[in-house]
């Protein structure tokens, strides 16, 4: 029998919000600290690292994030490891999340004055004080809008775990469509959940880009 | 406990991975043909078309950016036949990624518009071009030598993202090894050599379109 759209169905689609939210900030804790650590050998004097990290990025960023959830989830079975679709979902978005924040976090220390860093150098500073207090915080500031905006990237694509399973709020739209057969109506709903989601990150995205190139004009 | 990776059934199937390859370049082709014309359309309205127009194109674009390309298919292929528009998987596919695309091209050209000086286009009508003139010659084409590298980039992402079309089996290279993996239960292996498939056609594509660049933009740029 079908069971309609209701209250109910569209309180079970609302409520997975929580596991898009929780999928999306483990992948973006996880990517914040892998794509420190490729920004930092990107932009580091040992050339193994160099190659090292921009052979990651351009794996990560040249295959689809599809392909990169399924060769985890299928390869960790494939190998006798058992995972659940959260673990292998959350593994392939933070490789995910570590290459392109990576990048993007590279783009943003080497816009720092290539003289800030001589000055430190000069002034006797340790590459570690160097980073920590006057590359990297300069960097953060030129960073935050496009961070933003890659937060943005990153929620929307969180969707595709519920292809291996995940039960977030995609998944939740084609379990509640497969028993209303109300599909329109459901993901009509899903798409509105995530506008709500990610519009309010885009415009403050758009307005952080706009006031610092504003400030960094004079 | 062993395990043994066997990549025999993948390979003997070659033929079709080849052709779902073909597949996934020719729908990316086309919707990224498609895709700019409704690009240009979009970026011409959202900087000098009438005002009504602008908040729709608006609308449209915010809307597709700030939902996930796999709820979109979705939509057009479960949601659209209740109101009368049923498409076989291929068209759902094409339709979604034609207007994916064209939203964030539609971005990616506006902002190589509002990259032409405004004198420019003042010396464009003090010469005597007629507006459309001036918007093509004036406005789009040292626009679109702005936006070139952005454009192709936008194109393998595409390819890449177009790997989603396969929930709904449009035939794109994803969706012929998910039937391989599925017929051999070697799912992995599958799924690994189609990686490599992709990453080999994201890098062929984008050295492509250095070699275009060099070639097509050499004339010297007033920066």
């Amino acid at each position: 029998m079908l069971r309609s759209f209701g209250w109910n169905e569209i309180w079970f689609i609302v409520t997975a919000i929580q596991w898009t939210l929780i999928l999306s900030a483990i992948a973006f804790g996880g990517g914040a600290l892998g794509g420190l650590l490729i920004a930092l050998s990107r932009v580091s004097r040992t050339s193994v690292l160099r190659h090292a990290a921009q052979g990651f990025i351009r794996v990560f960023q040249g295959t689809p994030l599809l392909l990169q959830l399924f060769v985890i989830f299928f390869g960790l079975n494939a190998f006798g490891i058992v995972v659940q679709p959260l673990t292998a979902a959350s593994i392939a978005l933070t490789l995910h999340a570590s290459a392109f924040l990576g990048e993007i976090w590279r783009g943003c220390i080497e816009a720092v004055p290539k003289s800030q860093s001589e000055a430190s150098w000069s002034m006797g500073l340790s590459y570690r004080d160097r980073m920590r207090y006057v590359v990297l915080p300069q960097a953060a500031r030129i960073g935050v809008a496009p961070t933003v905006g890659f937060l943005v990237q990153l929620l929307k694509e969180t969707s595709l775990a519920s292809i291996i399973g995940f039960v977030e709020i995609t998944r939740a739209g084609q379990i509640i469509s497969n028993v209303t057969f109300e599909p329109f109506k459901v993901f009509s709903l899903v798409a509105a959940l995530y506008f709500v989601l990610c519009w309010p990150l885009t415009l403050l995205a758009r307005r952080m880009e706009r006031r610092f190139a504003l400030s960094g004009r004079s | 406990m062993e395990f043994e990776l066997n990549f025999a059934p993948v390979f003997a199937s070659y033929e079709l991975l080849l052709q779902g390859a073909w597949m996934t370049i020719q729908l990316s082709a086309s919707a990224m043909a498609i895709g700019l014309v409704l690009a240009v359309l979009g970026a011409w309205a959202k900087t000098s078309g009438p005002n009504f127009l602008r908040g729709v194109v608006s609308g449209y674009v915010e809307i597709i950016r700030n939902t996930p390309f796999l709820v979109q298919i979705f939509f057009i292929y479960f949601g659209l036949p209740s109101l009368g528009l049923k498409l076989d998987p291929y068209s759902a596919a094409l339709l979604a990624m034609v207007i994916n695309v064209g939203a964030y091209a539609t971005e990616i050209i506006r902002a190589g518009i509002e990259s032409i000086h405004k004198g420019q286009l003042e010396a464009g009508y003090a010469l005597g071009l007629k507006p459309r003139q001036n918007f093509r010659y004036v406005v789009l084409k040292p626009a679109l030598r702005t936006v070139y590298p952005a454009l192709t980039s936008q194109f393998i992402f595409l390819m890449l993202t177009s790997s989603v079309v396969s929930v709904i089996s449009a035939g794109d290279l994803t969706a012929v090894g998910s039937t391989i993996g599925s017929q051999t239960f070697a799912s992995f292996e599958v799924y690994f050599v189609i990686t490599a498939m992709y990453f080999v056609m994201s890098i062929g594509f984008s050295s492509l379109f250095s070699v275009i660049e060099r070639a097509a933009f050499r004339y010297p740029s007033n920066r």
